[in-house]
């Protein structure tokens, strides 16, 4: 309160403030032996200030007074700089202030179980992961977190949330001749992450699958190669699909890259702002919503770093576009008012727009259903490679395996699968999604955004889902 | 700036709270500012100060770790508490190869006092600049101006004591107009060494001659890469392969190709911490001296950098690549990296092109497939068509799909100047020039 004391009496319109504490613990085993059994924390506070209609941000490790003067003066300074170089005056839109507490529902706080027990978790993994021959390299991690933060604002508002996160997985790599492959379980890169407490972790039963996807990467070294440059039809499972959903609807609904402030980072977007509830973004199936209350996803909270409230929204309705992430002066600019999707990677970060949770709804197809309506096609999952250009159009993914479909049958495996396209033709050639029996809550914990840079961890629901006339089995 | 009187005490009253256990601290302070712009005014402007505090506490051959920002008394008795616990859980290691001992590290001058005091008016006015000559031409300047400084220190109960201050700047723009976009970036320890006018200039000029790009059909085509896109094709042979656990996993470009000439003859690339014409830094994260390590020598795979870890399992000493320990899963990588210069300027290399691509930049590049480094990615901030000699016409954005080991196997000249890029992802600094390559591989193009 101190800061934003200051803030007002120094010329300030408007300020915020965030004191956050952030504990992580982190294990990794590879080949048996511990490769990382690691704690950390980290506390500071940022202040934000908008003096004369410029920004300006200030942060600390350091919570005495002195220093919070400090840095609230300097907040201050940064933001008359800014307004040498400005144009518009920023409008936050209607006043916020939230007030309230927040936490994650958890069954096992994640801090409460020892390491031991942790470790001797992803050892079992590992001996199970060792039962397969052929493997190179085994390796299973877990990773848990705990976020504790106060916000307060000039406009009233004060809120305190405690997020909790607990993720994990294992990988078998294989390498034989040319060929180096890669399985993951239960997510791409080993690492499924929700907001919740142990109880994830021990519902994915590592073990249980260890020796599943060891074999697998061990079969991948001889398995047929995808097909080169053929179009096919792709039935994506729900992880890759996550990453889909992730890259080419959740960044290109981002208000701030269609308003152009990430243009010389993260880049654009096609999502201009003509085409809201205009634009065939994906056929009638496609349905895609963002939130931040459902459970167990990585966009899940109390209110965003704004104060505004967790809510849930529409971006895409029966394949319509009629919803962007949006912050107060983003929102405000549109017309509109902000769905929370500001965030800050930490106190040392100022929010920006985010992901929160961005899923495709389910559809109504059962997953052995749909693959027998398949005549013809090829079943990809785990991703393995993602890129996609600037304005979120033109994408290539690789993923860790696939499976050839003839005449309604899952067939031979395929190694090196890719596919490729172009956003909105892409999801107008969705013509069926799995049901919610398939539906899984998945955890993007890695999105890099913004200067200096942000990672963020968001939340994408989906189930399987398919797509006609796809470009497939492009490797060089 | 935090001093190495102050540094070494902080580490020592670490170490102590060790009680005679091995043990190894890493200390880093960071001040860093950065002033980001849009659509031609700042929209964006930050400062931020922090420490990094990391121990390792070693019981025998078990490790544990825990890192703290804090450095008061009850943050420091934490950090020695949790490590302890931590090497408690950890069964041990058979590979741990032990503490360094204390070797005598050169001392290189990194430290600039104008960078460290750069003020945010001085960059809102470099900004302004920008964005002036940017409207100027009816474009849409976009970028980001930082400057801060660093302070890592290395102690160890063997009596390891390493430190080294280090000043940072940055600038980088993308200018947009409607249909077309340049860039231009530079790195540099002296903040007077970035010329902003220059840069500025450099992405304008290209955004101008960008206007109405044809699409092209994709396919093999010959590029001129300026440097921005070398740092790219160099950044990645790095992750995914120039240091020793990638080899040793079997997951490196270089596996089954140490001593084999697979590049062309005048592609050298090599790793010097002590280079000033880099951005210098005389130890790694475990405080071993950095090495000059050659990694292409004329087009032979020489070998990859070791930390002590990769260096023990391999028979091999640490070359000073041990990476933070955070990003230790990621094996030993080299973080001062130079490709050798050539002969040629861009100009010279387009007029003895008869029909190829000029590319500014690429975009979003991922591994496909580890062999080779076979990666994908797209064009992005400027691509010309080469005709007879001269930029031809402006073309819309191209993805690739192109192992980089080829690439590099493809160079056909070399460019005179150097520059130098620091890039996000642990502070890996290149020191790279533009290439001409053959037979580069194009595998779709953007709407």
């Amino acid at each position: 309160m101190r800061a934003l004391d200051t803030a007002n009496l120094r010329g300030a319109q408007y300020a915020d403030v965030r004191v956050v504490n952030h504990r992580e613990e982190s294990l990794s085993v590879k080949d048996g032996i511990v490769e990382n059994l690691s704690s950390s924390e980290t506390e500071g506070v940022g202040i934000r200030v908008l003096v004369n209609g410029a920004w300006g941000f200030a942060s600390s490790r350091d919570l005495t007074n002195a220093e919070i003067s400090r840095i609230t003066a300097q907040a201050l300074e940064i933001a008359h700089a800014s307004g040498l170089v400005s144009g518009e005056k920023v409008d936050l839109g209607p006043k916020v202030t939230s007030q309230g507490t927040y936490q994650t529902p958890v069954q096992i706080d994640p801090f409460n179980v020892s390491m031991e027990d942790k470790l001797a978790l992803l050892m079992h993994a590992d001996v199970e992961l060792s039962k397969v021959q052929g493997v190179r390299t085994r390796q299973s991690h877990a990773t848990m977190l705990k976020e504790h933060k106060y916000f307060a604002s000039t406009e009233g508002a004060f809120t305190e949330q405690t997020l909790i996160e607990t993720g994990g997985g294992i990988q078998a790599t294989a390498v034989g001749g040319n060929e180096i492959q890669i399985r993951s379980y239960p997510n791409a890169f080993a690492r499924q992450q929700v907001t919740g407490g142990w109880e994830a972790m021990l519902s994915w039963d590592l073990p249980g699958n260890a020796q599943r996807i060891a074999s697998e990467a061990v079969e991948l070294l001889t398995a047929d190669p995808c097909p080169s440059n053929i179009t096919t039809s792709l039935i994506l499972g729900g992880s890759q699909l996550a990453l889909q959903v992730h890259e080419s609807c959740g960044h290109p609904t981002e208000l701030d890259r269609v308003y152009g402030s990430e243009a010389a980072y993260a880049g654009t977007s096609f999502l201009t702002t003509e085409k809201l509830d205009t634009f065939k973004y994906g056929s009638p199936v496609v349905n895609l919503t963002a939130d931040s209350v459902r459970p167990l996803g990585l966009g899940t909270f109390g209110w965003d770093d704004e104060g505004v409230p967790a809510q849930s929204s529409p971006l895409v309705k029966d394949g319509l576009f009629v919803g962007y992430l949006m912050s107060r002066e983003s929102a405000s600019k549109l017309g509109r008012k902000s769905n929370a999707c500001m965030r800050a990677s930490g106190w040392n970060r100022i929010p920006i727009i985010r992901m929160v949770n961005v899923s495709l709804e389910p559809g109504s197809w059962k997953f052995d259903d749909l693959i027998a309506d398949t005549d013809d096609g090829i079943y990809m999952e785990s991703n393995r490679s993602w890129s996609i250009d600037d304005k979120r159009y033109n994408f290539q993914f690789g993923t860790e395996i696939g499976y050839e479909i003839k005449n309604g049958k899952m067939g031979r495996m395929l190694r090196n699968c890719t596919y490729m396209g172009i956003t909105p033709e892409f999801w107008n050639s969705c013509d069926a999604v799995c049901n919610a029996d398939h539906w899984v809550m998945w955890g993007t914990p890695n999105c890099g955004k913004g200067q200096p840079g942000q990672v963020a961890h968001t939340g994408h629901g989906t189930a399987p889902a398919r797509f006609r006339n796809v470009k497939v089995g492009v490797l060089k | 700036m935090i001093e190495e009187k102050v540094a070494r005490e902080v580490c020592e009253s670490i170490l102590l709270r060790c009680k005679g256990n091995p043990a190894e601290v890493t200390l880093q302070y960071n001040d860093a500012e950065l002033t980001r712009f849009a659509n031609n005014i700042i929209h964006q402007n930050v400062a931020e100060r922090d420490a990094d505090v990391t121990l390792r506490y070693f019981i025998g051959k078990q490790i544990g770790t825990a890192s703290t920002n804090r450095t008061d008394t009850a943050g420091l008795d934490e950090l020695v508490k949790r490590a302890k616990a931590n090497a408690h859980a950890s069964p041990a290691d058979p590979n741990y190869p032990g503490l360094p001992e204390p070797v005598a590290c050169q001392h290189v001058t990194a430290w600039d006092t104008n960078t460290a005091d750069y003020s945010p008016k001085s960059r809102a006015r470099a900004v302004g600049m920008v964005c002036q000559m940017a409207e100027g031409k009816s474009l849409n300047a976009s970028g980001a101006f930082s400057t801060g400084s660093i302070v890592l220190a290395v102690a160890n109960t063997r009596g390891v004591f390493t430190y080294h201050a280090q000043t940072a700047a940055d600038f980088q723009t993308v200018v947009m107009s409607e249909d077309s976009s340049g860039r231009s970036q530079e790195s540099a320890w002296k903040v007077n060494e970035l010329n902003v006018e220059a840069l500025g200039k450099e992405a304008i000029e290209t955004a101008v001659q960008g206007h109405n790009p044809r699409k092209i059909d994709p396919g093999e085509y010959t590029v001129v890469l300026q440097h921005y896109v070398t740092e790219d094709l160099i950044n990645s042979l790095n992750f995914y392969g120039m240091g020793a656990q990638a080899l040793e996993e079997g997951r490196s470009w270089m596996n089954e190709r140490l001593g084999m000439k697979v590049m062309s003859s005048n592609v050298s690339i090599w790793d010097d911490g002590l280079d000033p014409n880099g951005t210098p830094l005389p130890f790694d994260f475990e405080g071993v001296p950095k090495q000059r390590v050659d990694i292409v020598q004329q087009g032979v795979v020489m070998g990859p950098v070791y930390d002590r870890y990769s260096g023990a399992k391999m028979g091999k000493s640490s070359t000073g690549h041990a990476t933070p320990i955070n990003f230790r899963g990621f094996g030993p990588l080299a973080l001062n990296l130079f490709v050798s210069p050539g002969d040629a300027t861009v100009p010279e290399m387009i007029a003895s092109t008869k029909k190829g691509l000029y590319i500014n930049r690429f975009w979003y590049t991922r591994l496909v497939h580890p062999r080779d480094c076979v990666m994908t990615g797209m064009t992005r901030d400027g691509v010309f068509m080469i005709e007879e000699g001269e930029l031809a016409y402006p073309v819309k954005n191209l993805r690739f799909t192109m192992p980089y080991v080829q690439a590099l196997a493809n160079v056909e000249a070399v460019g005179k100047a150097t520059h130098i890029l620091v890039g996000e992802f642990v502070g890996i600094s290149v020191r790279v020039p533009a290439l001409k390559v053959q037979g580069f591989n194009f595998t779709g193009s953007t709407v």
